[in-house]
């Protein structure tokens, strides 16, 4: 792995999107209409967006950008261009952490788009910094991405990747406090939710939304970034040069 | 066409055998390859000569991809042993000295000619010196600017091949690089590969285009994942008296038929 190379592989994919004007659109656009459509169905009770609108900071970039990278290395594969890769110095880890970067680059144009809008359209109101959530609704993009690339690598055909998608997200989101408080599910499942990552991504949201103190806000997001590397690092274990 | 074509024959310079000498560029020992549940290669021994212009021809579904991605080393195999260029296959030293071109044009649609090609030159650390030279290699200066999903199939082909050739590969490993192209552009391509060869480059070169199998100094014919022939086409030709390869492989093709 060099960094020639993984700049070289996240300018690459950056000049695909900069082709694809629609994609980066939808991608701006679709957090926002989730969002959108939250404030207007509870317009005159505007606690509910206050309380849901964080957690939908936390989500919906994370989910938008887990289907995005999930697809496009998908199509990597299909298109036979990753099996030439696969032929070529490049490491796994350039692959890899080059989509990473990329998308953490446009992740991060969608937190601040998405935050922006929460707050000026929607009426979101936080006890917290406005900007803290901001920043942590990058870490859930960006963590988004690399639980999309595993995935993707896990897969060895098109099939088993398009199915890794309801399998690694749906238990994540039941058991990431979402539904309920963590603390109130049975043992054996708040326990299995304190190794799932979004649990973090979540609790770093809530903690910056209600206002509470870094000390406590800090560790939470420290722990969605350490995902976000180990999940990267799975991937690159993971991702398999030859294939059957 | 087919008798304006066997008139070139093989081509006066190149070597219809490899020097005992030189250790051939690709040796294949009991190679098994299974794909799902079916069996695409038995088991498989071969040698391919340095400097040589392979032929690889044989119906769909014979094997060729499957042996070609197991030299570039992407193929799980179940047994046997691929040694290329005195390497095993897939070893990190082969991935500089190794060009492989996919069957489907394995570039990225969405980007230009010169943005894909820009891209593969980076990972393989070739200059933009090189990226205009291959671009011209393969007649595509013109079109360096166009998005690849604009160009026609034949124009995509060639792209994939430029990235093929931008190492300067010692193996060029080519899954049917003439399909789609016109008989003006397969004469330009053939040339090329001639001069890579006498450059001291080894091209394995797989087809089903049959009356393309008399530009190549041998030709392995594949069929059910067995080498049905290994020879120069003039061996060929003489060993099952048929006028011409087409002929000569029905013929094998129903010897083994035969057999069973």
């Amino acid at each position: 792995m060099t960094c020639e190379r993984t700049f070289a592989t996240a300018r690459r994919i950056l000049r695909q999107l900069r082709h694809d004007r629609r994609s980066i659109g939808l991608i701006m656009a679709v957090p926002c209409v989730f969002l959108g459509l939250l404030a207007w169905i509870f317009q005159d009770r505007p606690a509910v967006i206050d309380g849901f609108g964080p957690l939908g900071l936390a989500l919906f970039p994370a989910l938008v950008m887990f289907l995005v990278t999930s697809v496009t290395t998908l199509r990597e594969r299909t298109s036979g261009t990753l099996e030439r890769l696969m032929t070529t110095p490049i490491g796994k880890g350039d692959f890899l952490f080059g989509y990473a970067l990329a998308f953490a680059l446009v992740a991060a144009l969608q937190a601040i788009v998405l935050t922006a809008w929460a707050h000026w359209v929607c009426g979101m109101d936080v006890a917290g910094s406005l900007a803290g959530l901001g920043g942590v609704a990058v870490l859930d993009a960006v963590l988004g991405c690399s639980l999309g690339l595993t995935a993707s690598s896990l897969a060895r055909t098109e099939f088993q990747a398009v199915q890794m998608m309801p399998v690694i997200l749906v238990p994540q989101l039941l058991l990431c406090g979402l539904v309920t408080p963590r603390g109130n599910m049975p043992t054996v499942l708040e326990r299995v939710s304190d190794v799932l990552p979004l649990s973090y991504a979540v609790e770093a949201t809530s903690d910056i939304a209600s206002g509470a103190p870094w000390s406590q806000a800090w560790p939470d997001m420290a722990l969605t970034a350490a995902f976000t590397v180990v999940v990267l690092g799975l991937g690159v274990l993971t991702l398999r040069r030859r294939t059957a | 066409m087919t008798s304006a074509e066997s008139r070139a024959g093989v081509p006066s310079g190149a070597p219809p055998e490899a020097p005992p000498e030189a250790p051939p560029a690709v040796t294949i020992r009991g190679l098994r390859v299974v794909r799902g549940r079916r069996l695409v290669i038995p088991e498989l021994d071969l040698d391919i000569p340095r400097g040589a212009v392979v032929g690889l021809l044989g119906p769909s579904g014979g094997g060729k991809t499957t042996l070609l991605r197991a030299i570039v080393g992407v193929q799980i195999v179940a047994a046997g042993e691929v040694t290329v260029l005195g390497l095993p296959a897939g070893r990190p030293e082969l991935r500089r000295r190794v060009g492989y071109m996919t069957q489907t044009p394995s570039v990225y649609g969405d980007l230009t000619v010169a943005e894909n090609l820009e891209y593969f030159a980076a990972i393989a650390g070739a200059d933009a010196r090189r990226v205009a030279e291959v671009v011209e290699q393969v007649d595509l200066a013109d079109h360096a600017r166009d998005r690849v999903v604009n160009l026609s199939g034949g124009q995509r082909s060639r792209v994939s091949l430029a990235v093929a050739l931008l190492p300067r590969p010692d193996l060029l490993v080519l899954d049917e690089p003439t399909v789609g192209l016109d008989p003006i552009l397969r004469q330009s391509l053939w040339g090329l590969f001639r001069q890579l060869a006498a450059g001291g480059a080894t091209l394995l070169i797989s087809s089903h285009v049959m009356d393309e199998a008399t530009r190549c100094d041998r030709l392995l014919l594949l069929s059910q994942g067995r080498v049905l022939a290994d020879a120069t086409p003039a061996q060929l030709l003489e060993r099952t008296g048929a006028a011409n390869v087409e002929d000569a492989f029905l013929a094998l093709e129903t010897g083994l038929g035969d057999a069973r």
